[in-house]
């Protein structure tokens, strides 16, 4: 009971160090978000549209991506960064670049899979009228991207969900270092492990907040949708 | 001015899905100008017929050519109107602007009388698939006149549809071909085709069965099988 009394004082006096660890976890996300979304978008809508041998693998092996275990992606991403590996050179490891390229490849897969089964979808509603139209290529891509915006949107923030909650592959590439690379889910597995619960109660309730935020944007962003036939 | 794209010669043309031949050798020359309404029973292929003259399915055998162009060359100067209008999640007016970007840059004021002309100026901020459905079909029709199409081509598009939305779609297709579009409709509704038709293409079982003169064709059939069609018998 006193250390829930005490995370929520941490929380509401907005301790520097709480406020820390939370700002990286944040920042560290949304830029892993934006890669992910600027490469999973137009994969998806691509692998959806394009017609090329071998199209049905491609979408099966990145179905099959989305599930890939974290620890498994933070395991390669460190044989890569590492001093010995290819990328080792250019000494990110342990850095805050080495949990968002560990992200990147850990979401990249489920928004561009998700964002693929939305505009498939879509695709097939409007393929006829498009070729009616004679609309095609980056024209096609482009209008299926707006017309997708708030299905879209749900699968962005879900890839953000996946990103925030993460904890495998980032503890392995950034090293779970205190005022480096400490993130929200590293400090609760750490201060977990050694005792000290009101850190990993504040930090596990808002992340909880996050994840419910998150949620309810979802289900906001789904209704608005349908209220206007957009969905 | 004359019709680029016409005559049409469609020659020999099979479909096969399946096993089962949907389109059984279509020989059909189409050269005068106005609406050919296509006619015929349910399944008899008239739709696929209609999509094969779009391009949007390629024939087993066959030749199209229209004018002087063959089919996938053609179709900048085709427009088509499918029974369920398929419209962007935009607006109205963005629906419109989408499908003539060029217009939409130099005389925005030209989407606004499209849509005028299809009684839907009042609507232009609305969510396009807000719309009822014969609101939806005017505007897939303003989207399709856009392009002042050489040919025009409906599938069933005024099915299911309110009468005054006929009504206005039916005279927009007339102001159209006065103008010199070929319009080529394919309608189950004989009254729509006694209305529209200048002439009817009937096709039964895949095969073109009868072509003729509207008048002719529905005071006095060849075949049996338009006859009976006429008759309001159940043929299949």
């Amino acid at each position: 009971m006193d250390s829930l009394v005490e995370a929520f004082r941490l929380i509401i006096t907005l301790d520097a160090d709480l406020f820390e660890i939370l700002w990286l976890s944040v920042r560290v996300s949304l830029v892993a978000l934006f890669i992910s979304a600027i490469i999973g978008l137009p994969l998806g809508t691509w692998l959806a549209i394009a017609q090329f041998p071998g199209r049905k693998f491609c979408i099966l092996l990145l179905n099959a991506l989305m599930g890939m275990p974290p620890v498994v992606v933070g395991l390669m991403v460190y044989l890569l960064l590492s001093r010995s590996g290819p990328l080792g050179w250019m000494g990110l490891l342990y850095t805050p670049t080495a949990m968002i390229i560990a992200q990147v490849v850990l979401i990249t897969p489920i928004i561009a899979a998700l964002s693929n089964q939305v505009i498939e979808h879509l695709h097939q509603e409007y393929s006829d009228t498009f070729y009616s139209m004679g609309v095609t290529g980056r024209r096609a891509v482009a209008a299926y991207l707006v017309d997708a915006r708030y299905a879209l949107t749900t699968c962005i923030l879900a890839g953000f969900g996946r990103a925030i909650a993460e904890v495998g592959a980032v503890i392995i590439v950034g090293g779970n270092i205190d005022h480096l690379t400490r993130v929200m889910t590293t400090a609760i597995a750490l201060e977990t492990s050694k005792g000290n619960l009101t850190l990993a109660l504040a930090l596990g309730a808002i992340l909880l907040t996050l994840s419910l935020l998150v949620n309810a944007l979802v289900i906001g962003v789904r209704e608005y949708a349908a209220k206007r036939q957009y969905a | 001015m004359p019709n680029p794209l016409l005559p049409i010669r469609i020659s020999d043309l099979r479909l096969i899905k399946g096993d089962r031949p949907v389109l059984g050798g279509v020989d059909l020359m189409i050269d005068t100008p106005g609406i050919t309404v296509i006619m015929g029973p349910n399944g008899a292929g008239k739709s696929l017929l209609l999509r094969c003259l779009h391009g949007l399915i390629k024939p087993d055998q066959g030749h199209i050519t229209l004018g002087q162009l063959k089919v996938p060359e053609s179709r900048s100067w085709q427009a088509m109107v499918f029974q369920q209008p398929v419209l962007l999640r935009r607006t109205v007016l963005q629906n419109l602007a989408f499908a003539a970007p060029e217009i939409a840059k130099s005389s925005p004021q030209r989407l606004l009388q499209a849509l005028d002309a299809v009684n839907l100026a009042e609507l232009v901020n609305q969510p396009a698939r807000m719309l009822s459905g014969g609101e939806q079909q005017r505007l897939s029709l303003a989207r399709a006149l856009l392009s002042k199409p050489a040919l025009l081509l409906l599938d069933e598009a005024t099915a299911s549809l309110d009468p005054a939305s006929v009504l206005l779609i039916e005279s927009l297709l007339k102001a159209q071909s006065a103008h010199g579009t070929k319009v080529i409709l394919v309608s189950h509704d004989q009254g729509q085709a006694r209305r529209m038709a200048d002439e009817v293409v009937f096709i039964s079982n895949g095969q073109v069965a009868e072509q003729g003169p509207a008048k002719e064709f529905f005071t006095s059939p060849e075949t049996p099988m338009a006859q009976a069609y006429l008759a309001g018998e159940l043929l299949f």
